[in-house]
């Protein structure tokens, strides 16, 4: 654990305690469905039980008479609606075409779970039972559930549209991809699927909404206050001063909670009907079946190089299963991961490809990571697969194509640049730890034995893209988002010299108010104990962006610093001003404002606090009384967080089951303001990629039917299958900005899977397997045995990897059960 | 909500006598009723652990117990685990301590199980971490990854035995 050496007073750098934890540790957080408003009705939503069909008919009646129900509402009867669920991403010279999606199916379903009425009452209980009253008769149409199926377009999932293929999108750079790979001395090929999986945040979504006297009011269990605020002015009709949103204790988010939830339409709508509050709160089978998915897509990826292993050209296909809808921003998220598509290395000509395609199942969106960690397999076991058919080592041809150090800042042929890195520091600081040598003789050694499992090692050598985002270049004239990413904050300094920080990020888990009041009071020479942080509410401060990508620190943190900084500049003026000395001479230090080379001559903020706002006499002449910064940053790039992630897995060559045994992650995500807080953004980021890769899929029958409606079908990972991580760091600077931060949130899960799939690959080679597709279940891993076996054992030759055939159910070995099979 | 019947139960110490609905769930018997909104919900079925209390000094899931399953019975929730004089309980000093939350949904559900961990323990060693990992696998965290959690616990273990962590 590399250590950082800060100032004695300073915060920053040290693993404070977090701020949050005394209220969640006593069971006093004060989560959306802790929240009851007097008068408070339920919702509960009647779903279609059909992939596809057309609606011939809804019937109410009968719930409409049960005791305490107050409504029962169709699409058709909120036709007043402005506009549909929104899509965000508009993206200049492409032709994208969009399915409309209302809060209520309007005449037609196109996945199981697609809203069709909506049932409020008194009762949380008494809703469900009307719910299930509700008579709708379908009329089932033909289901598509398989993308490339879903591309012939035999089957449309939205006969209005024509076709299933919304969009294609193209990035190239560098030169011509046919004419790089054609002059490559060796290229590799291969289909990977990224299978479908979910976010299961373990707090389920869920809302309030209160339309009282013209004024709305909604509670949410959100990413994204301020967007949903915004969003509501625009279906709504209603002003944004007549909106207020909030969001409470967010039991987790992962992506799934950036999102414009139909639901909180649907409660607002309701409210302003019957008058009352409105609360909707989803149960854990909705949120596998309509809070969004993410990955799922099928990448057909070819890498070219030359015979000493330089790389040549990388080339990824990409087609996208969007779902049978857009989500905010669904079609966006491949292209997030194509900015990152050279990783860490020099690769002269790229390309990538990407068909957007509907198919009759959920939406995918965001999930942690979003497309990088499709970018981030696919680079790196490709790397690995031509590493092998090179015959070279894995590590030797990473360093081989690595970007220098001193080659940054580094314009990719994508015209985009990395601000900082050295990648070679990382995987040095990883390799010390994990000692090949020692770890070779022990694989060998293992091999001997046929009773032990075969042992392999992975790397996984990452860069990404986060701090989402500058503006100009994201926003609607540049990549086109439907608006820039900048974040806000507002610092105000109370008269007694204590501090209240408004910032636009939404943080759901990630430690903001103790983050955030390390860089505050480090810039006042204050406890952060002092520095409260406020998020989540519309009402209180400047219009945010919430939390997502990576985003909160290198954006919002940074807003918040330089809004400190700007009243600590007025500070040390106040401060110059009452001790006769030039404001220049004034420095933080040992908790004052005090005269450089004289520190027992100074004021503390308190002292500062009490001329700004009561005794105006020592103010400077001419000074504003007061001391508060409301601020809006927009960076001027991105920030490209880098590492180096190690697994080494036993593989039970009898029943297929794969355990990660040792996990070493080198981050690198610049200075540090709380390493504990890095530390558990890598141990969870880490355990979702471990869990995709190993356990968690969403999986849909041929009918569309979802088989993985539960957490006894969804595989999250128990404490019992997660490793204790070997976590370092090395810390590179930023130059993108004044803090030198980057994002952590995202790194981990980009990060883990190739890492598990190339230590499996290695435990295996020998038996003539270089490639299954995620995830590694018992099942698939000792069907790859099999079938090797049926092969006869020996090096396989450099075509594309072993094929499975579909699987059928269950799972062999211990550890969660997964429902294999089915069209996802 | 159809028939009712006579509950009495003591929860954190303080008694209580209710009519409650027959299919009432404990767990919204405690959130609804007695508004100990500490305990949470993550999923239908029993395997998240959010929901996790002690009934009768033994932990369990209360989104699968009917209230009046408990009629007679003393169950701790989150809530009763701060002493009456504001001390933290080990375990929720151990999860401070260790940074072993971050959103806090899954944390007493966590708290209630690990405390129901060390209160069968026969052993008076220090506790494992593999100990720990197979006595939490009832409870889902998708935040920390697990490891501060498992640091947290033995913490507390050891906080408990009067060793200094």
């Amino acid at each position: 654990m590399s250590v950082v050496q800060t100032p004695a007073g300073r915060s920053v750098g040290q693993s404070l305690r977090r701020k949050e934890d005394p209220r969640l540790i006593t069971g006093r957080a004060t989560y959306v469905d802790d929240i009851v408003l007097p008068g408070m009705l339920y919702a509960a939503v009647v779903r279609s039980t059909e992939a596809h069909a057309n609606i011939v008919s809804i019937d109410g009646s009968s719930p409409l008479g049960r005791p305490g129900i107050k409504g029962v509402y169709t699409g058709e009867d909120m036709s007043d609606l402005l506009a549909p669920l929104p899509m965000a991403w508009a993206p200049p010279g492409v032709e994208i075409k969009t399915p409309e999606r209302w809060p209520l199916a309007r005449g037609h379903v196109a996945h199981v779970g697609d809203a069709v009425a909506m049932v409020i009452g008194e009762d949380r209980y008494a809703v469900v039972d009307a719910a299930e009253q509700v008579q709708v008769e379908y009329e089932p149409l033909p289901v598509v559930v398989d993308v490339e199926e879903a591309l012939k377009d035999e089957i449309l999932v939205h006969a209005s549209l024509g076709t299933n293929k919304t969009h294609e999108w193209s990035m190239g750079g560098g030169g011509d991809i046919e004419q790089a790979l054609a002059a490559s001395d060796v290229v590799v090929e291969r289909r990977i699927v990224n299978h479908r999986t979910a976010g299961a945040a373990i707090e389920c979504r869920g809302c309030i909404a209160e339309y009282r006297a013209g004024q709305l009011t909604v509670w949410s269990s959100t990413q994204v206050p301020h967007l949903v605020r915004l969003f509501f002015a625009v279906q709504m009709g209603i002003g944004e001063d007549k909106v207020r949103v909030i969001a409470p204790e967010v039991g987790g988010g992962f992506g799934g909670k950036l999102q414009i939830m139909a639901e909180e339409t649907l409660c607002a709508w309701a409210s302003k009907q019957l008058d009352r509050p409105v609360k909707w709160i989803e149960t854990r089978s909705e949120n596998m079946a309509v809070s969004h998915h993410g990955r799922d897509q099928v990448d057909y990826v070819r890498m070219g190089a030359t015979r000493d292993g330089r790389i040549t050209a990388f080339h990824a296909n990409i087609i996208q299963d969007l779902g049978a809808y857009f989500g905010l921003l669904g079609p966006m998220i491949p292209e997030l991961g194509a900015f990152v598509m050279t990783g860490c290395y020099k690769i002269p000509v790229v390309q990538t490809d990407i068909t957007g395609v509907l198919t009759n199942k959920y939406i995918t969106d965001a999930i942690r990571g979003a497309g990088r960690p499709e970018m981030t397999h696919m680079l790196e076991v490709t790397i690995d697969q031509l590493a092998e058919e090179l015959g070279m080592d894995q590590i030797e041809i990473r360093r081989k194509n690595f970007i220098p150090e001193a080659d940054f800042p580094y314009d990719t042929p994508y015209g985009i640049t990395y601000d900082s890195g050295n990648y070679e520091a990382a995987l040095d600081r990883a390799l010390e730890i994990v000692d090949m040598d020692a770890f070779r003789a022990e694989q060998a050694s293992l091999r001997e034995d046929p009773t032990r499992p075969l042992r392999g090692i992975g790397f996984s050598t990452y860069t990404e893209v986060c701090g989402l985002a500058p503006s100009r270049a994201v926003g609607p004239s540049g990549f086109g988002l439907g608006i820039g990413l900048y974040e806000s904050a507002l610092v105000r300094v109370h008269p007694t010299g204590s501090v209240t920080v408004y910032t636009g990020a939404s943080p759901h888990g990630q430690g903001h108010e103790t983050g955030f009041a390390q860089i505050v009071a480090d810039r006042f020479g204050v406890d952060p104990a002092v520095v409260e942080v406020v998020h989540g509410d519309t009402a209180t401060g400047p219009m945010g962006l919430g939390t997502y990508g990576s985003r909160s620190l290198s954006i919002g943190g940074v807003a918040c610093a330089h809004a400190a900084e700007r009243i600590a500049a007025k500070c040390r003026e106040i401060v110059a001003h009452n001790l006769e000395a030039d404001p220049g001479d004034i420095e933080v230090r040992n908790g004052k404002f005090s005269l450089k080379g004289d520190p027992d001559q100074g004021m503390t903020l308190a002292e500062v606090a009490g001329c700004a706002y009561i005794d105006a006499t020592k103010m400077p002449e001419g000074m504003e009384l007061g001391l508060e910064q409301t601020l809006i940053y927009d960076p001027s790039n991105f920030v490209f967080p880098f590492g180096t992630h190690v697994c080494v897995v036993d593989v039970d060559a009898e029943t297929g089951k794969v355990s990660v045994v040792r996990w070493v992650a080198v981050d690198d995500c610049g200075p540090a303001v709380n390493p504990m807080l890095i530390d558990g953004q890598v141990h969870g980021g880490v355990t979702h990629g471990i869990g995709q890769a190993l356990y968690e899929q969403v999986v849909y029958d041929e009918r569309g039917q979802l088989i993985t409606g539960t957490f006894l079908d969804y595989a999250l990972p128990t404490a019992e299958e997660i490793p204790s991580f070997e976590t370092d760091r090395t810390e590179t600077k930023s130059p993108s900005n004044s803090l030198g931060v980057k994002g952590i949130g995202e790194a981990g899960t980009i990060a883990a899977t190739p890492a598990i799939v190339n230590a499996v690959i290695d435990a295996l080679r020998h038996k003539g397997i270089s490639d299954i597709d995620m995830p590694l279940t018992p099942m698939r891993v000792w069907q790859a045995l099999e079938e090797a076996r049926g092969r006869g054992e020996g090096p396989r030759d450099s075509e594309q990897g072993v094929s499975l055939p579909p699987q059928g159910e269950g799972s062999a070995g211990s550890g969660p059960t997964i429902p294999e099979g089915g069209a996802s | 909500m159809g028939r009712t019947v006579p509950l009495q139960v003591a929860v954190n110490g303080e008694s209580y006598e209710s009519e409650v609905p027959a299919r009432l769930l404990l767990v919204h018997y405690l959130r609804d009723e007695l508004k100990l909104t500490g305990t949470h919900v993550g999923c239908d079925t029993s395997n998240c652990g959010a929901c996790t209390c002690l009934v009768d000094g033994e932990s369990v899931k209360s989104c699968t117990l009917l209230a009046v399953q408990c009629d007679g019975a003393q169950i701790t929730t989150i809530e009763g685990m701060v002493g009456d004089d504001g001390t933290l309980h080990p375990l929720q000093e151990g999860f401070w301590a260790n940074h072993g939350l971050q959103c806090g949904y899954c944390t007493p559900g966590m708290i209630m199980a690990a405390a129901d961990l060390l209160a069968r323990r026969t052993g008076d060693g220090p506790i494992s971490e593999e100990e720990v990992r197979k006595g939490l696998e009832g409870n889902l965290c998708r935040c920390t990854g697990y490891q501060n959690i498992v640091k947290a616990v033995q913490a507390a273990a050891e906080a408990q035995r009067g060793v200094a962590a």
